[in-house]
């Protein structure tokens, strides 16, 4: 509850301030600049242009947002990029998400860690979903897991990451809260992008899938999928609230698909600070909220010290399990 | 009825004068776009994002403009394969092999034409098929399981034989060698790196348009300074005739069936996600080879050959929107952009999209129709000016082709790397030519090769280890009957061709003596 006030009177006193009046600074960025690292078109770099473009238009930024797709290696030579050559500048951010934290668990950034970067805050998450087509018999999570756990040939799951990466993740976090010891065991099958697994799912080839809500609420909607949880804290917010959580049946899996920015590790204090605060405001706007709801983005506020920790955790938490599956020694 | 009053409609949204304006602005760019070695249809979309969202258009609009770079990238991707034999962009690849020999027998202009008249026949039907029957064609994308797409891409891969080349073992090396190459990067079923050695460039395995503007664009930048200031110069080389720039009635007629047949092959193959231009093409040019080619002109510069793959390659960009649109599922590269376009533009493609946002749909398909026909007649008197690329001579036009082609590649990804990648395939086009060995199989197997094995290892895996899967259905056993059809047939039936094409190769040769 502090929380939200607190933020609610950063907001209000931001409405105070004339528009164009930039908060008194220590630092300012000459030409700030935001690496998507994949092509145009992505997730990342949506990140990127709608971040940018909602930073200028709340003047939170003093220039156009400059941005440069660095593709490559699933994120990977971005971040080689920043800790090797940028590890200094004070004008870069650079777009992240639950994949960045899950390839830095895995060591999959060959040499790289995620100290050797500056975590800057979140702009919002996609939870998880985990669903049945219309015409299952499977009516709740329980039950899909007590399929698993007596059978687990017989539950095909398809999700739009490869094997290992969070779409495969999601689903074994539920495995374990709903008591599966031997994860290894579920059947997890990798497709390009949530909306071919998803057709697979309505094709009869899958028995389940999983997801991030985004990218199935247009089949929750036309009735052709039946979501058996949303993997959230608490039931979202608007028309999505019918949904259950996975906790509430008794299944303590929670996992967000969270959308933020990094920066170079050698941040000045003052670039640090500076960016943790523009996307504090910027999280705060009515614009921000605006974008959100268009995108299916659940709220998820975490800026600066809190965020750094929140990535830490996530990090241990995706190793773990990944050394658990045998993804990673 | 219905449906003409919603495309009425459609068409009231679409003909403002903006629209228009930004669909012409469109067709324009993505023909320069197609056109340009390193830009294809998806980068070309992608780079105009930020345009659109610039202009601050609304979802009607942009769309117009996005999907009118689309097609208009489809259209100019044939050019630069039939004056310079180097595709615009994966589709186009095909093209290459009638349409270049056609330029060499001083029918450029022609072969141009004709091209662009089969991209509108293609394009034109395919969107008609959009129209009428979008919502039973998803009914057909649902058909197709895991071990169907593999049967799938196996047919593709066993009609191969005599695509590209006389000599069958170097073709099946070739496509070898792409499979290969497709074995790169991160593997997706068990998420372990695959020959990455540890570089992180690879791990997202090797991008299609470098491999493609390496081995056919340098390269030919290679031969060319290979052969600089000899006999085989090429600049010193007679020039080449332009020729007539309209296609004869003859021509047309001859090439009519073709068009026809190809439109419904490659829309069929644009529907199915994950298949997509490329396959539509391909699959569209050896059909119709196996189909109607008696006389081995295939290859030689027979018009067919350049009717076939273009109809086939735009039928399958407007067939790749019916599961974007309807599914939410992108069909290929370029519609898995469009479909984040129309993400961030809070419009949800999927099941509902038709009846939630029927101005959205109505007006892109009108905006489709209205596009294509601006395209043609772009296209057709401008062939006089495309064919002008032949007057320049190698010696400024080589060095323009590499430009273009390591500006494209960098401007897209932003790597060095990549451009390294492009000239170690560059290198390896060069040797590949020399021993005569054929690229477009190369590009095949590097394209479809992940599709078709990870498709192989998704049912066995849903099946658990169960092999018989993979003939399962009575879909995959028809799509198997075709492949060996297609792969035994031309064993049996070769010996008949290869006698008759003899005969006939002996007689030009008194002919031309």
């Amino acid at each position: 509850m502090t929380i939200t006030i607190r933020r609610g009177l950063v907001a209000a006193a931001l409405l105070g301030c004339a528009p164009g009046a930039l908060m008194a600074q220590d630092f300012t960025p000459e030409s700030p600049e935001c690496i998507a690292p994949a092509n145009p078109g992505g997730g990342w770099d949506f990140t990127c242009r709608q971040a940018g473009k909602t930073l200028q238009d709340l003047d939170l930024i003093p220039s156009t947002m400059q941005v440069v797709n660095l593709a490559g290696g699933g994120g990977g030579v971005a971040f080689a990029e920043v800790v090797n050559k940028r590890a200094d500048d004070n004008d870069l951010v650079v777009a992240a998400s639950s994949a960045t934290a899950t390839r830095l668990a895995q060591n999959a950034y060959p040499g790289n860690t995620m100290d050797q970067v500056r975590w800057l805050g979140s702009v919002g998450a996609d939870y998880g979903v985990i669903a049945v087509s219309a015409d299952s018999e499977v009516q709740d999570l329980p039950q899909l897991m007590e399929m698993i756990k007596s059978d687990p040939t017989s539950v095909s799951i398809g999700g739009g990451s490869a094997v290992g990466g969070w779409d495969h993740l999601k689903v074994l976090i539920a495995a374990q809260e709903a008591g599966i010891e031997e994860v290894r065991g579920v059947k997890y099958i990798a497709f390009d992008g949530g909306g071919e697994a998803v057709t697979q799912l309505l094709a009869g080839s899958l028995q389940a899938f999983t997801g991030d809500l985004s990218e199935s609420t247009g089949f929750i909607e036309s009735g052709d999928i039946r979501v058996l949880a949303v993997l959230a804290p608490e039931r979202l917010e608007g028309e999505y609230s019918d949904i259950p959580t996975a906790k509430e049946q008794g299944i303590d899996a929670v996992g967000a698909n969270w959308r933020g920015f990094y920066g170079p590790g050698e941040m000045s204090d003052a670039a640090y600070d500076y960016w943790v605060s523009a996307l504090d405001q910027l999280y705060a706007s009515d614009e921000w909220k605006a974008i959100m709801e268009s995108n299916g983005l659940a709220p998820l506020d975490l800026q600066g010290e809190e965020f750094q920790a929140f990535v830490q955790e996530s990090v241990s938490e995706i190793t773990e399990l990944s050394k658990e599956i045998g993804i990673i020694q | 009825m219905d449906l003409l009053a919603s495309l009425g409609d459609g068409f009231a949204v679409a003909l403002t004068f903006q629209n228009i304006g930004l669909a012409l602005m469109g067709c324009f760019l993505g023909t320069i776009m197609g056109a340009l070695p390193g830009l294809g249809p998806s980068n070309g979309v992608a780079i105009l994002i930020p345009l659109a969202f610039t202009l601050g258009l609304g979802a009607t609009p942009s769309l117009i403009l996005l999907t009118s770079v689309y097609y208009g990238a489809m259209y100019g991707g044939r050019i630069s394969s039939i004056l310079l034999n180097i595709p615009g962009d994966e589709p186009a690849m095909m093209t290459c092999l009638d349409g270049y020999p056609m330029a060499r027998n001083g029918r450029a202009g022609e072969a141009l034409a004709l091209s662009g008249v089969a991209s509108f026949v293609g394009a034109f039907f395919a969107t008609w098929g959009l129209v009428l029957l979008a919502p039973q064609l998803v009914k057909v994308a649902l058909l197709f399981g895991p071990a169907e797409y593999f049967a799938l891409f196996a047919l593709a891969f066993m009609t191969l034989g005599g695509v590209s080349s006389t000599n069958q073992a170097k073709s099946a090396f070739a496509a070898a060698l792409g499979l290969g190459l497709a074995m790169v990067g991160v593997d997706t079923q068990t998420g372990v790196p695959r020959f990455t050695f540890g570089e992180v460039h690879l791990y997202d395995g090797i991008d299609f348009l470098v491999a493609i503007v390496g081995l056919f664009a340098l390269s030919e930048v290679f031969i060319f300074l290979e052969h600089r200031g000899t006999d085989k110069d090429a600049s010193t080389a007679p020039k080449l005739a332009i020729g007539r720039i309209v296609p004869s009635w003859g021509v047309l007629k001859s090439c009519t069936p073709t068009m026809l047949r190809t439109t419904v092959l490659g829309f069929i193959a644009g529907v199915l996600p994950g298949a997509g231009a490329s396959l539509g093409s391909f699959i569209s040019y050896s059909m119709e080879k196996k189909l109607v080619d008696r006389n081995g002109t295939f290859g030689t510069g027979d018009p067919r050959g350049v009717a076939a793959p273009e109809a086939g390659n735009n039928a399958a960009a407007g067939g790749a929107l019916v599961p974007m649109l309807a599914l939410g599922v992108p069909g290929s590269g370029t519609t898995a952009v469009l479909l984040a376009v129309l993400l961030s533009l809070n419009i949800t493609p999927g099941p509902l999209l038709f009846t939630q946002n029927p101005d959205v749909v109505w007006g892109l398909i009108a905006a489709l129709f209205i596009g294509n026909v601006m395209l043609l007649a772009m296209n057709i008197p401008m062939v006089g000016l495309f064919v002008r690329v032949l007057m320049v001579p190698p010696r400024i036009l080589m060095p323009v082709v590499a430009m273009v082609s390591f500006v494209g590649i960098y401007g897209i990804s932003g790597s060095s790397f990549d451009l390294m990648v492009m000239i170690g395939f560059g290198v390896m086009g060069w040797v590949l030519r020399k021993l005569d060995v054929p690229l477009v199989p190369v590009i095949l197997g590097t394209l479809l090769g992940n599709a078709m094995e990870v498709n192989m290892r998704r049912a066995v895996t849903i099946a658990d280890g169960d092999y018989s899967v993979l003939f399962g259905s009575w879909l995959t056993l028809v799509l198997w009957a075709i492949a060996i059809v297609g792969f035994v047939l031309p064993i049996f039936v070769g010996g008949v061709v290869k006698a008759r094409m003899r005969g006939a190769a002996q007689r030009e040769a008194a002919q031309t003596d």
